[in-house]
């Protein structure tokens, strides 16, 4: 037991750093680049298509195979998200924050991997991020959740 | 539209997306989770009791990522960033970010990568919402103002 959970952490930590090298090669821990990538109108740079599509094409074959798994080559259980519903939050939700990886050219990866690179912008942005994530948190804990239950004891009733 | 040729790096962001995609398949495969940095990253900051371990695993790879690329690297291959947002830019595109992912329940990796690799229509959505929007964001910021 003690043994497999090192492993995961192992393959965890083997991951990130994998993850976080991707992103430093692919170009997208250069905010000028991802810029001239969202530039559409200008002169438009189509770099960040390829990595889009570089980690797509792997990344296909790999959930192809995780679809017909239910446990992962350690054993564990595969967790897959099961949500098919297209709501408001993840329509706004996901525009608010193209917005904002617009405004600065930062998503949160590569941002936190810039920030480890010792860029002040970088790590004043991972901050302000993580400010933006408790806010949304809390906000869904104590305001949200709620009302939810509310909404649905009055239904039973 | 006219194609920026001068900074177009085709093959290392090729092999920088197919190491992106690797990533994800390891994690999917061996660790059974979603490549979601905003999702590992948001799930660490109201922690819940055994799911923090391999969050930290992670984002101890992702942070040690910078050393082992300046140590393997030669420095003439070495592009240093380009940061032109203001401090205050920053923190507002920070803010939205943070509360956008969140709200999305996924960002670029999450949605863009792993989403669109197992064909999810919510992602799909997600990912054309974003990039829109980020388009958008840049043509005003560039163009307009």
């Amino acid at each position: 037991m003690i043994y497999k959970n090192l492993l995961h952490r192992i393959t965890e930590f083997a991951v990130g750093l994998l993850f976080g090298l991707g992103l430093m090669i692919s170009g997208m821990t250069d905010p000028s680049k991802v810029l001239g990538f969202l530039d559409l109108f200008g002169t438009w740079d189509p770099s960040l298509a390829l990595v889009m599509g570089g980690a797509i094409l792997v990344g296909f074959f790999a959930f192809a195979l995780a679809k017909k798994r239910t446990t992962t080559f350690l054993g564990s259980v595969l967790q897959l998200p099961t949500s098919t519903h297209i709501d408001k939050p993840l329509v706004i939700g996901s525009l608010l924050f193209g917005a904002g990886w617009g405004l600065a050219g930062f998503c949160p990866g590569p941002a936190v991997v810039s920030m480890a690179d010792g860029q002040p912008k970088a790590l004043l942005f991972v901050l302000a991020m993580l400010i933006g994530m408790v806010g949304f948190e809390l906000m869904d804990r104590f305001i949200h959740a709620p009302r939810k239950l509310a909404a649905k004891a009055s239904q039973t009733l | 539209m006219n194609i920026d040729w001068a900074h177009f790096t085709p093959w290392t962001s090729l092999s920088g997306g197919i190491l992106l995609g690797l990533a994800s398949a390891i994690f999917v495969l061996i660790n059974g989770r979603i490549l979601g940095i905003s999702g590992i990253l948001g799930g660490l900051l109201i922690p819940k009791p055994g799911d923090t371990s391999w969050r930290i695993a992670f984002i101890l790879g992702l942070l040690a990522a910078p050393t082992v690329f300046h140590a393997v690297l030669p420095a003439q291959f070495i592009v240093l960033p380009r940061i032109d947002a203001s401090e205050w830019l920053v923190i507002a595109a920070g803010l939205l970010v943070g509360i956008g992912t969140r709200y999305a329940s996924g960002c670029t990796s999450g949605h863009g990568v792993c989403g669109l690799s197992r064909l999810s229509p919510r992602s799909l959505v997600a990912t054309v919402s974003f990039m829109g929007a980020g388009f958008i964001a840049v043509y005003v910021i560039r163009h307009l103002i």
